[in-house]
């Protein structure tokens, strides 16, 4: 049994800055990310983020994962271990850590879950063809390995996703032959929109995607308008050439680590899914197991930096370190966090977390923190 | 098709390597995935699904729903899309669930 201080699952945003939290209070902390490389999806974020400069907006998403992880492999008190999948947490709060196919097994005193999210996919004929991807894993090919999907794409789904990934697919020199949206509005941020209508892709609302058909892969899909019923208006159908389909229709947290440990889940849609119950300091109900980012509640990578520092700092301060800076810290996190969450866009967000505040009557909640 | 210009990112590419891909070399860079380098050659087909025998191809790219798993030097339920390419390595489409030790 390998004894560590802080286990922080996962080496995303949300980990990387508990991590580094953790560590400016002098704590120890052991990063443990199944990919070869960490930095989450940040590695892939090209465009700029929104935010203040405190969460350093203004700067693309790619360029502050890099920071980001040049700080962490620069501080003594972070270890990062890479292509290591925790796969199992046990009674005796020991958990179980898979690499190169060598089980380990490990007693953390505190555990940060910062696992994250995957995409959502959607039911349709010919949903199995090759060609239809998440809009994620068109962003991965496009901009880590710069590798173009396809010739020419139908998007699904106008949230914040589907209208950046769609500009990048332009940016990669790939045709968009159109967004299509269910909702009768466009779901993500007039800023992207604007940058989508300047680009000439057609964002058309009220529409669904019928089918996708080919032989071996992708060749077209065929999609219709749906009424105020969501139902499909027969005779709208209409066939879309294209060889690749991507679905950008939300997230789900991943949360399979949370059930195992056996903190209280609850459901709530604004979240995306099952949540664990966390109390202000991010604690679960299960003590000493704390959870931070998308694993929470589908939100943004900016939100996920802070909720990561605040669990950090609050794991730390439970080991007794930071006492005298911590409270202060943390509020500052929680400030920023409000402000983020704070606009038009925020709302769905407030409401998924007032939900979670209002389960958690077991745990210490304060329920003004969003008022 | 990989992407040669770009304006934003810049792609550094190391010396390329081959590997097989059902019998066919394919070409590849050190620091691409399996399924990032097939997707540059235009094979997007990495296996059938066990009962009805659908093509199956990428969807996540990021090692979560394994949509991907081929075989790869032998060994079955691999993730494509996590797995970097390396000189030498055989890759076979992968049909219904990888058997581990062929009789």
């Amino acid at each position: 049994m390998n004894n560590v201080e802080i286990l922080v699952i996962g080496g995303g945003p949300a980990g990387l800055s508990a991590a580094k939290a953790v560590a400016s209070l002098g704590a120890k902390v052991l990063i443990c990310e199944r990919d070869e490389f960490p930095g989450g999806q940040l590695v892939k974020q090209t465009h700029k983020f929104f935010g203040s400069e405190k969460q350093d907006a203004g700067q693309r998403g790619i360029h502050i994962g890099q920071n980001l992880l040049q700080e962490v492999n620069d501080h003594k008190n972070i270890e990062m271990m890479t292509k290591a999948t925790v796969v199992s947490f046990y009674e005796d709060d020991s958990v179980g850590i898979l690499k190169n196919n060598k089980f380990m097994k490990y007693k953390p005193d505190k555990v940060i879950i910062a696992t994250g999210a995957a995409e959502k996919f959607l039911v349709f004929p010919g949903n199995y063809l090759p060609g239809v991807y998440g809009a994620g894993a068109v962003q991965t090919l496009m901009n880590v390995a710069g590798v173009k999907p396809a010739q020419r794409v139908l998007m699904v789904g106008s949230g914040n996703i589907g209208l950046i990934v769609s500009y990048q697919l332009k940016q990669a020199g790939v045709d968009v032959a159109a967004i299509i949206e269910a909702a009768p509005n466009i779901g993500g941020y007039l800023v992207h929109a604007s940058k989508i209508r300047r680009a000439d892709i057609p964002i058309l609302t009220g529409y669904t995607i019928l089918e996708a058909y080919g032989d071996e892969q992708v060749e077209g899909a065929r999609i219709c308008r749906l009424d105020d019923k969501w139902q499909p208006i027969p005779g709208t159908e209409e066939d879309i050439e294209c060889d690749a389909i991507c679905l950008a229709v939300g997230l789900s947290p991943l949360t399979e680590l949370c059930w195992q440990s056996e903190c209280e889940m609850l459901f709530v849609k604004e979240l995306s899914g099952h949540v664990p119950i966390v109390d202000q300091y991010l604690e679960t109900t299960r003590k000493g197991i704390y959870a931070a980012g998308d694993v929470t509640g589908i939100e943004e990578a900016s939100s996920a930096m802070v909720e990561g520092r605040i669990a950090g700092y609050s794991v730390a301060e439970s080991l007794g370190y930071g006492q005298d800076s911590v409270n202060e810290l943390r509020e500052a996190a929680e400030e920023e966090l409000k402000e983020l969450r704070a606009g038009p866009m925020g709302g769905k967000i407030r409401k998924g977390i007032e939900r979670v505040e209002n389960k958690g009557g077991k745990v210490h909640v304060n329920l003004n923190r969003y008022s | 098709m990989r992407i040669q210009e770009h304006p934003v990112l810049k792609f550094d590419r190391q010396e390329k390597i081959t590997f097989v891909y059902n019998g066919q070399e394919v070409e590849a860079y050190p620091s691409e995935t399996v399924a990032a380098a097939l997707h540059a050659a235009g094979i997007r087909k990495f296996g059938h699904s066990e009962k009805l025998h659908n093509p199956r191809g990428l969807f996540c790219a990021i090692g979560n729903c394994s949509s991907c798993f081929m075989n790869v030097d032998g060994v079955p339920n691999v993730r494509i899309c996590v797995t970097l390419a390396k000189e030498g390595m055989i890759v076979k489409e992968q049909d219904g669930k990888g058997v581990i030790w062929d009789e």
